[in-house]
């Protein structure tokens, strides 16, 4: 318990002070994640609409595929993009293991399924209240897609907010194609392993707070954003 | 005058270091936890303009970086993985550069009684003879290489109900042990700067087996043209520095002192 | 569009999972006019709009158009039994059509504010379709059908669950639209407004076409018993 209570003196004490290392560390996991979030976003989102509009024969078996690679472990992820990117792997030549970029790469991997999966889900629904009117008015496979993507926009919002919280709290993966490297690819989930591992959990838990007021704050932020611009609407 | 002196002696230096800035180095969890690390990266790097960026693994996945050509140099201390790194043309050579010692750490009651212990040996085959629970690294690290040498030395094959490997790294390893109150080795740096102590105590150290030296192996740019290996002779050179022993053998914790310089001066 | 007529219907047949909806149905129209689709519930109606419509697929028989299908599709609209709103405002509902068909953003929503104001609803054109009663859902989705001016309007019961003043209103629109030049089918099971609207009957019993007639003597002079029943209130199977 006395942890606990250290652990909320520390945070607030990073916080209060705005502590360097700790401000660099959380912009660095916004970085990293939030790109990984566009990325993923910009493929899954289309899979999802992709799914809902297209009868093809493989679509079942995606759906079930996607549904299985949700609960892929991170640090399975973690290794096989190490192995692809490592300087022996196939894609060695371009450098980037432990870089950034690496992470970036892990996390669109591990949360592409999740939001394509939540995606597909509210679009069908989406999709079977629109279905007769987008076939009467002849619509192509895109303008059905884009229909179900930007009048579906506020569901998509909550796919995208449950892949930044699981890649913004992901350590496995990004541990092992990131390295936990001081001002390089350390991010508030590999320092938090990091404190732990020395033991000192005061500080661990006061990261750990700290990371879970920017979940909050990003969540608020996006859905206050999403209501001010579709006001008085659904 | 000596400010102006080695502002001249900096500008020199980087201008002589038309390399990358930036080398990737793969060090052990004990090397990082002693907090060495960060008393010698900043000085590294006023002294040669070199970005040192340490990855944190065990010996195992160190020795594996280095083979694959993912980081520039390797600081390790595992003698027979080193040797075979080296023999196998993954590694340059071998440089000694420092040394730190493993000590047995256990619940302050010491129910198995390697206080009274001669030797690292006696003391393992107590905790055998006691069957107290003993927290093993059990992750192929340097210090879980250097464990299991010393239960041969002592003739015992741990056994399961009282043996737990626990497949993680210094720090977690020794929380685990806090959490059973379980006798654990450990180096004595990540000991001293280990946070949860609870009921655990140092227990035995100083047997002569128990000296655990480090290495520093630069990744063969014959295998992997791209490594920075004129960095990685850089930090070599800087390793084995006056500058460098100073501050190796003068770094603390709470008075004691961690580690040994034993670098010869001359390359090879 | 003037050649999208004659449609021709050859033993045009929608079945699913073994069971027959409609048909076989071999049927000519012409270009003129408002037909009135009636019969009990379950004879088909429903199926028969949607098979001409083309957004029920024919497992048998064929369906051809004065023009090729494209042109054709391109050249009908219809209203469903249960308007299918957008998640959208109600301005951007009517235009949608039109945005389908590249017109640019700023003369698609002006066609609809026009559009909106001429089926009653230039008060409600920026709030969320989802707000309107069910007379002004339908109204939208009239507006929204027409805004392409299509040749060929399809209805299913629109007024099937509105209060007399709605029902009343969505007929003068669709009547405006007749005398314009619009050729309208729809269904309805109300025999009131099959008279006010028709100008022939198709009568559908059990999935086929029991009778086709031009308006007033379909009701006056019945030529079938089941007709006769059916226009009497009867129950009929």
């Amino acid at each position: 318990m006395s942890d606990l209570w250290e652990g909320i003196r520390q945070a607030l004490w990073l916080l209060v002070t705005l502590d360097a290392d700790l401000v660099e560390i959380t912009l660095r996991s916004l970085r990293v994640t939030l790109t990984a979030l566009v990325i993923a976003c910009a493929i899954a989102l289309p899979i999802g609409a992709l799914l809902s509009v297209r009868r093809f024969r493989a679509r079942r078996f995606t759906i079930a595929l996607l549904n299985a690679l949700m609960g892929l472990p991170p640090v399975v992820v973690g290794l096989i993009v190490y192995v692809l990117l490592s300087r022996s792997g196939p894609f060695g030549v371009f450098g980037l293991i432990f870089t950034p970029t690496a992470m970036i790469i892990a996390q669109v991997i591990i949360i592409v399924p999740l939001i394509a999966s939540i995606a597909h889900q509210a679009l069908r629904e989406l999709w079977s209240d629109y279905h007769d009117l987008l076939i009467s008015l002849n619509t192509t496979q895109r303008q059905r897609m884009a229909a179900l993507l930007w009048d579906g926009r506020r569901a998509l919002l909550t796919a995208a907010l449950a892949g930044f919280g699981r890649a913004i709290g992901e350590v496995g993966a990004i541990m092992i194609v990131g390295g936990n490297i001081d001002h390089h690819t350390r991010v508030l989930t590999t320092a938090i392993a990091l404190e732990t591992g020395k033991g000192d959990f005061a500080m661990a838990l006061g990261l750990g707070f700290v990371l879970i007021l920017m979940a909050i704050a990003v969540n608020l932020a996006i859905h206050i954003i999403g209501r001010t611009e579709q006001e008085g609407r659904w | 005058m000596k400010s102006l002196l080695t502002g001249l002696w900096v500008a020199l230096a980087t201008t002589g270091t038309a390399f990358a800035e930036d080398l990737k180095l793969a060090v052990t969890t004990s090397f990082q936890n002693s907090g060495l690390a960060e008393v010698l990266l900043p000085a590294i790097k006023e002294d040669t303009g070199l970005e040192v960026q340490l990855l944190v693994v065990g010996t195992g996945q160190a020795i594996r970086l280095g083979e694959a050509g993912d980081v520039d140099a390797v600081l390790v201390h595992s003698r027979a993985a080193e040797e075979a790194f080296v023999a196998a043309g993954h590694g340059t050579h071998r440089r000694e550069i420092m040394y730190n010692d493993f000590v047995l750490i256990g619940p302050a009651g010491d129910p198995a009684g390697i206080k009274a212990a001669a030797t690292a040996a006696d003391a393992l085959a107590r905790i055998s003879d006691a069957s107290a629970a003993f927290v093993s690294r059990g992750d192929d690290s340097g210090t879980h290489k250097a464990e299991k040498r010393l239960w041969a030395s002592a003739n015992v094959t741990p056994a399961a109900d009282w043996y737990r490997e626990a497949g993680a790294g210094m720090g977690a390893a020794l929380n685990i042990a806090a959490g059973m109150n379980a006798y654990i080795m450990s180096d004595r740096a990540s000991w001293l700067n280990f946070g949860n102590k609870a009921d655990l105590a140092l227990l035995f150290a100083g047997d002569p087996v128990l000296f655990n030296q480090y290495a520093f192996l630069p990744v063969n740019p014959k295998n992997h043209p791209h490594v920075n290996a004129k960095g990685a002779e850089v930090l070599e050179g800087w390793l084995t520095s006056d500058r460098a022993q100073g501050m190796i053998d003068g770094y603390q914790i709470n008075g004691e002192t961690l580690f040994t310089f034993n670098a010869t001066p001359a390359a090879q | 569009m003037s050649n999208l007529f004659p449609l021709t219907l050859t033993g045009a047949t929608i079945r699913r999972r073994g069971k027959r909806l409609v048909g076989p149905i071999d049927l000519t129209l012409q270009d003129q006019g408002i037909t009135i689709v009636i019969g009990p519930n379950g004879a088909g109606k429903t199926s028969l709009l949607q098979m001409m419509h083309g957004i029920a697929r024919l497992s048998d028989g064929d369906i051809t158009w004065g023009c090729d299908l494209d042109a054709a599709r391109q050249a009908q609209s219809f209203v469903f039994q249960q308007p299918i709103l957008l998640r959208r405002s109600v301005r951007d509902n009517i235009a949608y059509p039109l945005k389908l068909r590249g017109t640019p953003k700023a003369k698609a929503r002006a066609q609809a504010d026009t559009a909106g104001a001429q089926v009653g609803l230039g008060a409600m054109l920026d709030r969320p379709a989802t707000f309107l009663s069910g007379g002004e859902r339908q109204k939208l989705a009239i507006a929204r059908a027409m805004i392409t001016k299509p040749a060929l309007l399809f209805l299913d019961e629109p007024c099937a669950s509105l209060d007399g003043r709605a029902t009343r209103e969505i007929e003068e629109i669709l009547q405006r639209a007749a005398a314009s030049g619009t050729r309208l089918i729809m269904s309805t099971h109300d025999m009131g407004q099959a008279r006010r609207l028709a100008d022939d009957v198709l009568f559908l019993l059990n999935g086929h076409i029991h009778d086709h007639a031009p308006n007033p003597q379909f009701f006056d002079q019945p030529q079938t018993a089941e007709a006769a029943a059916f226009l009497n209130g009867d129950i009929v199977e």
